[in-house]
Order: structure tokens, then sequence, then C-alpha cells
């Protein structure tokens, strides 16, 4: 497989403290490439190395199987997408757009060709003459982009383009960024701390914590087989408490929480009585309503309170005052009466929890 | 636009002076006088005498001038310009008041000074001076550096190419005037004659730049000058080189072959004065002969006072002495009253001098 | 709030400046103006004419005067913002937190000072028997005293010194307020640290430029002090022969002609930098 962009034990370090520790990954060619993390994870720290700002304190950078660290960011076949854009002011639509290829020395008349192909293909024909300040959020998302399309990299570097973004354009760019990539079959190499943005428009996905990858997988892999605490928790909603391993068979583990719910999962060989752990439990896990006798987990609980987002509603239920469970409220309209103090039954399957041994 | 600005605050200032004069008390003298005129221990001692606050403005002929004409003649009580600079600016500016002499005593005064300023100062049948202290400019010298200066026009000489500093001001043309033999004060009543002699002078001014090392303007720029020796030939006050003198023995003040420009420095009354009486009892006051004697150790020139001399300080008249004899004494050419309109002449000269090369 | 309490109000709060404009900048100027087209015709006696200004025409010695004080003006400007630029860069963008502080009050530090004071200290270091000269001679460069003083480079000097912080500030705050990615974004794209420069860093500052360099041309042109004291015998300054004119050759005239012409002269210049930078003055005063 022929890797666009590959990192070997990058290291960064300020002073005494390490932004950037030990990182290593490849990217295929082509692919969207997300790197998702808390802000002062060390992700844009690693963008600005690949991007060549930063001088990595060891490690190797390697686009097209070529190590890049002696060449500056002027020369680099990568450029970059700033998190607030960084468009030209002093410049049109055009001129901002042609600026690299300028800096090339390519011939008058075929910049004017390209860029006029470039705002074409972004679906702004006639905005080459405006100024930077008559365009709109999502206007400037594109030129910016097509500004660094222009020059044909082979990696694009995006830093957080849409935070400024209100919701409902960020939400439309999201599927339009992802349909500039394909359109252009450019690396894209995406950093971000909104995890909904990683998932909704990646191959794959780096989360970043304390300038580690925790994992890197699939949106799915990410969302339902977390490796670390830190995935489970970050990507994604959970319920999560606190437990003690209490009984144990070759099936099953009891495990129960600080405040004395029991919770089933299944046993694997790394649970031993005794030991203290963390679960995570998605909301969307959680059955809600009848009885099942089948189920591994079961129990009564009453409505605390009810948080009605739309699509995304949930009710806070406790159970006997001992711990409180998040659960979604599923949008058949079975449940959109449901108030406080309402008494129903939960239940979910014993491997759907995660389960995460205290480790130092 | 500095100028400007300085003239416009100057004005306005003035003019809230004015507006607080009225509530000062009438026993307060503004005097506008040159540095060392009015020594401390002589104003503390008038106070004593008259109750009378005198309130110092230190000056020299050219802001005199200029202040008394942005104000009308207000401002000040009494004033002390040099006896040349009176009926001229009088005839232009209208800024004086006549002297009324029956309130001096003639008696404190050396006769044939009061005689000569009285006629110096007159104006439309109205006198406007009365004499004060007087002075000399010349020469001042580092003996041993500058032997060979012996004359103003000596300055030009290759013995001190580089080494020479005079004052950018009509007291150098005139002295210069002199020097080549002509006589600039008898062709002060003839226009033609005169721009003859300036034009002279000037090309003689020119041709002399490059030995100057710089034109000085202030009298402790010349002194540090002399000092460190950047500068061992001036044109300047003879005070200034007796207290050079003072220091280094070398360096004195020399009467130049052709004459030093004698000065006389007076007392007039500023046109809209408002404590005449305080001024005549001032000039009563420091003509005195001891007092005169203060003035003349402070200030380093003698006074026009009779008998003034009694208590200055020898080594001043020592050196007075050593600068003086009685030839040159009697050498001394004493400004006349400079007619309205040569100063425009002049001006330009001084004006073509430092634009050349 | 009825509309005349506000009227009110605004006349209060603008009657500071008005009284000040007034007062001190346009009657004086009406004045000066009314004193400029006076020919004194004999003592006490005046005509109004345009003699005056005819005066500066005829006469080369003034006209050369302006002409030579405009032109060192002109060139300490541009030599000011020469020396200016990579300073206000460096503070601005290559400086953070206290570094930064320490070193714009060093900027300020010589102008805690008068002026007066300053150019003094320059007379005592360049001197011929000066600071300078005395440690080349100590140091055995020099065999005889070197005088510094009294020529065109060293006013030239001065007036740079002088002028220095009245460009510095407000390219600092242009600088500023320039976004680092903007430069970052440039090299990205292939830019070059000069063509950066040309293309992003410099038409960013321009209003900053402009306002700086109108600030200190007005400032040189207007100098009195550093040009009269360092150039000695040779300085040959406009505002020194208005001051000349006013204050030691009692023409008021002549002088208050020559402040006309002065203003003239620096506004048609001040016209002509803002034409061939295509700013305009309000741009300028509102950016920095």
């Amino acid at each position: 497989m022929s890797c666009d962009l590959e990192c070997q034990h990058l290291v960064k370090q300020f002073d005494k403290f390490t932004a950037v520790d030990d990182v290593s990954f490849s990217i295929p060619k082509g692919s969207f490439f997300s790197i998702l993390g808390p802000s002062g994870c060390g992700k844009t720290t690693l963008l600005r190395m690949i991007a060549g700002f930063y001088e990595p304190t060891s490690g190797d950078i390697k686009i097209k199987g070529k190590s890049v660290l002696s060449t500056p960011p002027n020369k680099r076949p990568v450029n970059l997408v700033f998190q607030h854009l960084a468009l030209f002011p002093m410049m049109s639509v055009a001129e901002n757009i042609a600026y690299g290829l300028r800096r090339r020395k390519v011939a008058k008349a075929e910049i004017d060709q390209r860029v006029k192909d470039s705002l074409e293909r972004i679906g702004l024909p006639d905005a080459g003459s405006k100024r930077i300040d008559q365009l709109s959020g999502g206007q400037k998302q594109r030129i910016a982009i097509a500004r660094c399309m222009i020059l044909n990299p082979s990696v694009l570097l995006l830093d957080e383009p849409l935070g400024a973004l209100d919701l409902k354009l960020r939400e439309h760019m999201k599927v339009e960024l992802k349909q500039l990539q394909s359109q252009f079959d450019t690396t894209f190499v995406y950093i971000t701390h909104d995890q909904s943005e990683a998932l909704v428009m990646s191959d794959q996905v780096a989360v970043m914590n304390h300038g580690r990858f925790e994992q890197v997988g699939t949106p799915q892999e990410l969302y339902y087989e977390p490796q670390t605490p830190f995935v489970a928790d970050f990507v994604g909603e959970s319920n999560h408490w606190e437990a003690t391993v209490s009984v144990q068979d070759s099936q099953r583990t009891t495990l129960t929480t600080t405040s004395g719910l029991s919770i089933q999962t299944q046993t694997t060989s790394n649970l031993e009585i005794g030991q203290t752990v963390n679960i995570y439990l998605r909301p969307e896990s959680i059955t809600l309503g009848q009885e099942q006798t089948t189920a591994d987990n079961q129990l009564q609980a009453s409505v605390k309170s009810v948080l009605f987002d739309g699509a995304k509603s949930r009710a806070i239920m406790t159970n006997n005052d001992a711990e409180e469970i998040i659960v979604s409220l599923p949008q058949t309209g079975e449940f959109s009466d449901l108030k406080a103090g309402d008494k129903l039954s939960l239940s979910w399957r014993a491997d759907i929890a995660k389960v995460f041994t205290n480790q130092a | 636009m500095k100028a400007i600005k300085k003239l416009t605050t100057g004005a306005v200032s003035a003019a809230i002076l004015l507006g607080a004069s009225q509530f000062a008390s009438a026993e307060t003298l503004r005097l506008l006088t040159w540095g060392g005129y009015a020594p401390d221990e002589v104003i503390a001692q008038f106070k004593a005498e008259t109750g009378i606050d005198v309130e110092v403005t230190k000056s020299n002929n050219e802001d005199m001038i200029s202040k008394l004409r942005a104000t009308g003649g207000s401002g000040f009580d009494l004033a002390q310009p040099s006896q040349d600079r009176i009926s001229g600016a009088q005839a232009e500016f209208d800024i004086y008041k006549p002297i009324d002499l029956s309130k001096i005593d003639n008696s404190l005064f050396i006769d044939s000074m009061l005689e000569a300023t009285k006629n110096t100062t007159m104006f439309d049948g109205d006198v406007y001076g009365v004499p004060h202290i007087w002075g000399t400019s010349g020469l001042v010298l580092d003996t041993k550096m500058a032997a060979s200066v012996k004359d103003y026009a000596d300055l030009c000489s290759a013995d001190v190419a580089g080494k020479v500093s005079y004052r950018l001001k009509r007291p150098t043309l005139i002295g210069f005037a002199f020097s080549m033999g002509l006589d600039p004060f008898a062709a002060y009543g003839d226009t033609a004659k005169y721009q003859d002699i300036i034009n002279q002078v000037t090309d003689k001014l020119i041709s002399c730049k490059a030995n100057v090392k710089t034109y000085w303007s202030g009298g402790d720029a010349l002194m540090n000058l002399l000092r460190s020796g950047e500068a061992t030939a001036a044109m300047a006050w003879d005070t200034g080189g007796w207290k050079l003198n003072k220091e280094l023995p070398n360096v004195t003040f020399v009467a130049p072959t052709s004459g030093a420009l004698g000065w006389i420095d007076t007392f007039v009354l500023p046109r809209k004065t408002k404590a005449e009486d305080a001024a005549y009892k001032w000039i009563n006051f420091v003509m005195q002969p001891k007092i005169a004697s203060m003035i003349t150790n402070v200030a380093g020139n003698f006074t026009a006072s009779k008998g003034g001399d009694v208590e200055v300080d020898p080594e001043l008249q020592k050196r007075f002495k050593a600068s003086f004899s009685q030839a040159d004494i009697d050498n001394i050419k004493w400004y006349p009253t400079v007619p309205a309109g040569l100063e425009t002449m002049e001006g330009k000269a001084l004006d073509r001098i430092n634009a050349a090369k | 709030m009825n509309s005349s309490q506000t009227r009110l109000t605004l006349i209060l709060l603008l009657s500071p400046f008005l009284l000040w404009l007034g007062l001190l900048v346009i009657i004086p100027h009406i004045d000066m103006f009314f004193l400029s087209i006076r020919e004194k015709v004999a003592p006490r006696t005046y005509e109004t004419s345009l003699a005056n200004y005819a005066e500066f025409f005829t006469e080369p010695f003034y006209w050369n005067t302006l002409a030579r004080t405009a032109f060192m003006s002109i060139l300490a400007t541009v030599l000011t913002l020469i020396i200016a630029f990579p300073v206000a860069y460096y503070i601005a963008k290559m400086l953070r937190g206290k570094t930064k502080s320490i070193l714009f009050l060093l900027c300020l530090l010589p102008f805690w000072v008068s002026e007066l004071v300053r150019t003094f200290g320059w007379m005592i270091l360049l001197r011929e028997t000066g600071v300078i000269s005395s440690s080349l001679q100590w140091l055995g460069l020099i065999d005889g005293p070197i005088e510094f003083l009294y020529n065109d480079v060293t006013v030239m000097m001065g007036l740079i010194y002088t002028s220095m912080l009245f460009m510095v500030v407000p390219l600092v705050s242009t600088l500023d307020s320039l976004d680092d990615s903007l430069i970052e974004a440039g090299y990205d794209l292939g830019g070059s640290k000069l063509s950066i420069l040309k293309e992003i860093v410099i038409p960013h500052s321009m209003p900053g430029i402009i306002s700086g360099c109108i600030v200190v041309f007005m400032l040189t042109l207007g100098n009195y002090l550093t040009p009269i004291l360092l150039g000695g015998k040779s300085s040959m300054w406009f505002t020194g022969q208005i001051y000349t004119q006013f204050i030691t050759r009692f023409n008021w005239e002549l002088g208050a002609a020559f402040c006309f012409l002065l203003l003239i002269v620096s506004s048609t210049i001040v016209w002509l930098g803002l034409k061939l930078s295509g700013q305009t003055l309000a741009s300028t005063v509102a950016k920095s």
C-alpha cells in the first residue's frame, strides 16, 4: 500500500514540556485522516511539524516515501488550511488562489486559466474579483481549500477549519468537505476536537491525548470498540461508573459500583476479584420498557429528569438513588409523554458495557 | 511651525499674565533684563528697604523687543535693552514710554554717560533711556595658540584655521567692517553707502567661513568651545574673556586694534508699565555706588554709577586694566543708535553668509 | 433624554476641543495670514501686498533653504522608515510578553528627556573633544581629533534619532494586528521571505507606514533645535529662518509669509505621498 504521509516516532519538546510524544502513523493515499483530541493534546503541534513550521525534536516525517525534515515549509508538498483560514485580505479572491502559482513562476495565461477552473470547481465561478470581506463563511472555506488545492499538494492539512462557523453551516460543510476530498482525490489530514466532524468525514481517526495516539481506527471501531478509557469517554457519550469485581465465574463477572449497583459483564482474562475497574455504558445500548427476563442486566429505575433534544433526547434515570443512568429515548414516540417520577425497567446485554481495569 | 507655536503661546500666556497682574499687588516690579543684572542679594536688600518684590525675566536685546512687541509694551514694568536698540524700535513698534528725568537722581550717574544715553535714546523730542551697565565686545583669545590675532580680520588668517568662533549677528558685521578699515557708523544715515560696506563685509565673511569652527549663539556654548580648546580665537564680550581667565590664565579678553565695540545697557519703561514708581525707585536704588559695585562683581561689567567701582573686586579691576590700556579705552567704538531699516539689510547679509558653503 | 439635552451634552463635550481649535489654531492662522500680506512701507505704516511672498521667490537663499529643508525631511522620513521597519517587525512579530514591552519601553526611553537635552547629549558625544573622538584616539584608531558635528550627516542622524519613536509606534501597532497565520500561509503556499514582505506584510502595514511617515515628515520639517544645534555653521533649516525673521529681525510680515509657504509645501508633499501610495488620510488615521 502506498502511503502519502508517514510519521515515525515523532517527538516534540518545548523546554521541559513534551507536546508530541513518540507518535507513529501512516496514511494511505487518497484517504481522509482525522486527528481527534481535546485542546492541548498536541494535535496542532503535530500538524505544524508536518507543515514544517516546527522542527521535530526527534523522529522522521516522510511524504511519498521521502523524508521532508530538511525541506522548509515553502518547499514541502503539503499545504495547510488554517484555523481562521488566513485568506489574504489585501488581495482579491482570484489573487489569493493564484498566489501559490505566482510564487512558482507559472505563466500568467496559465494562472488565469487554472484559477478560473478552480473557481468553477468549487462552485464560485464569479467570485474572482471579490474582496475577501465580501464572502460568506462557507465561501471563504472553499476559497481557502481551493487556494491550497491549486498547487496539487500530496497532502492537505486542515486545522479545525470549521471551528468558526455556526452550527448549521458546520453541518453543511462537513458533507461538502468530504465531497471535495473525494473530488480532488487528495490525502486530507484533518485535526479537530469535535468528534462529530471526525466521525462523519474520516476514513481513519486517530484519538490523541497528552501527546500520544490512544487509538487509531475507523470511526466505527472507535465508537464500538474503544481500546482505552479515554477513547470510550471522549468518543460519543457514555455512562461511567467506578466499580470493584465482586463475583466471578467462567462466563460472567459481577461488578459492584461504589454506590452499590450490581452490573453483569463478560468475564475476560484480565479481571480478578477485588480489582477496581471503570465501566462505560452508552446511553443508546440500554433498552427501556418491558421486563425482559432474558436480559443480562435488568433493573427498575425512576425518571429523574427528561432532557429533550430532538433525535438526541435522553432521560436521566435513577435506581434507588444509587446511581444515575443516562438513557437514550427511542424516537418511535413510545416515550414521548415520559415525565419525572415514572418508573421503568432498564436492561442491557452483558457484552455491551466496556470495562477497563484501573492501570497506572 | 515651532516659531508660530512659540509666539502664539507667548501671546496667550502674556495675555493671561496681563489679566493676572490686575490682581497682583502693586508692589511687584516685573524686570526684563540680562543675566546677572539683578543679583538676589540686591533684590533682597531692595525688598527690605522698600517692600517691593522684583520679578526677574532674563533676556537679550532681540528677545526683549520681540516680547514687548508681541504685547504692545505690556507684561513688564522695566526693561534693559542696549541704548542703540531703543529709538529705532520705538519708531517701528511704539513699545516704550518716555522717561520722566525729574524722578531720576542725576547725581548718581557719570555725567558724560547719562548725557550720551539721553542723546542716543531720543525719539521725537523725548528721552527714553538712562544708562546702567556698559561693556565692550572684542576678541577672546587663547594668547598662546592664537598669538597672531590682533584684530577681527586676523580671525581669517591661516594660523587659526578651524579654531575660530563668532556670532552670526550684527556686531560681527560691524566689527569686521572696522577692522577692514571701513566706518559703518559713519554710514548709518546713508543706505547706499552702508549697503556697500555690508557687501564687502559679507564677501569677507563668506571667504572666511572655512576658518570657522561654528557660530556660537549662547554664552555657555562659547565658553565650552574655548575651554575644550576646540576654538582658540573668538569674537565675544569682555566679561566672557575675564570669566575664562579665572580658570585658564592663557585665555583673556583682548581689545582689537581697530577698537572694541562699546555698548551701554539702559533702563527703559515699557509703554504699558504698571509699576512706574517702583521702576524709578529701583533705578535710583541700584545706581548707588555700593549697590552698583555688587552688581559689577556679579555681572562682570562696570556701571554708569558715579563712584560705582568702590567695592569692585580688585581681581576684576586688574583684568580690566590688563585688557584695556588708556589708548584702548579711547579707541572704543560706541554704538550709535540703529536707524530703523538697517537691520533688514544686515539680516539678508547674515542669511547669505549662513547659506554659503 | 430629549434632543435639546443631547445637543447640550454634545456642545459641552466638544467645547474644549472647539476652544482649542479656535483659540490656538484658527485665530492665530488667520492673524498670521493677514500679517503675511502686509508690507511695511515706512515705520508704523503698512500696506496690503504680496511683497513678502515675492521676496521669497526673488531671493534664492530663501527658496533654497525651503527646498533643502523639504528634501532633507523627505530623506530623513525614508531613512527612518527603513531603519524603523525591521525594529518594529522584531518587536511586533518576533517577541512575546515581557521582552516585548521592555524593548518597546526602550524605544520610549530617550523621550523621557527633552529634545534639547537629547541634542546636547549628542553634542557631548560627537564634538571634537567629545567622547567618541577621544575614545577613538585612545584606541589608536585615529591620529588626531575628529569633528563629527556640524555636517549634514550628523543632522540627518539626529533627525532620524528624534523621529524613530513616531515611526516605530504606528508600525508596531499595525504589524501587531497582522495575523501570524497570514505570514505562515504565505510560506506554506511557497512564498519566499521577500515576496511575503512585499505582498503581505507591507500591504497590510501600509496605513501604519503612511501615518508614521506623515508624522515623521511633519515633525522633521518643523524641527528647529536638532538641525540648528547639530548643523552648526552649515545648518540651513526653514524653521530656523522663520524664527530668525520673527525674533531677531523683527520682520513678522516675512516670517508669517514663510509660515504659510511652509504650510503649503508640507501639505502638498503629504498630499502627494498619499496619492502615490494610494491611501487616503481617513483610512490612514482610522487604522493606526
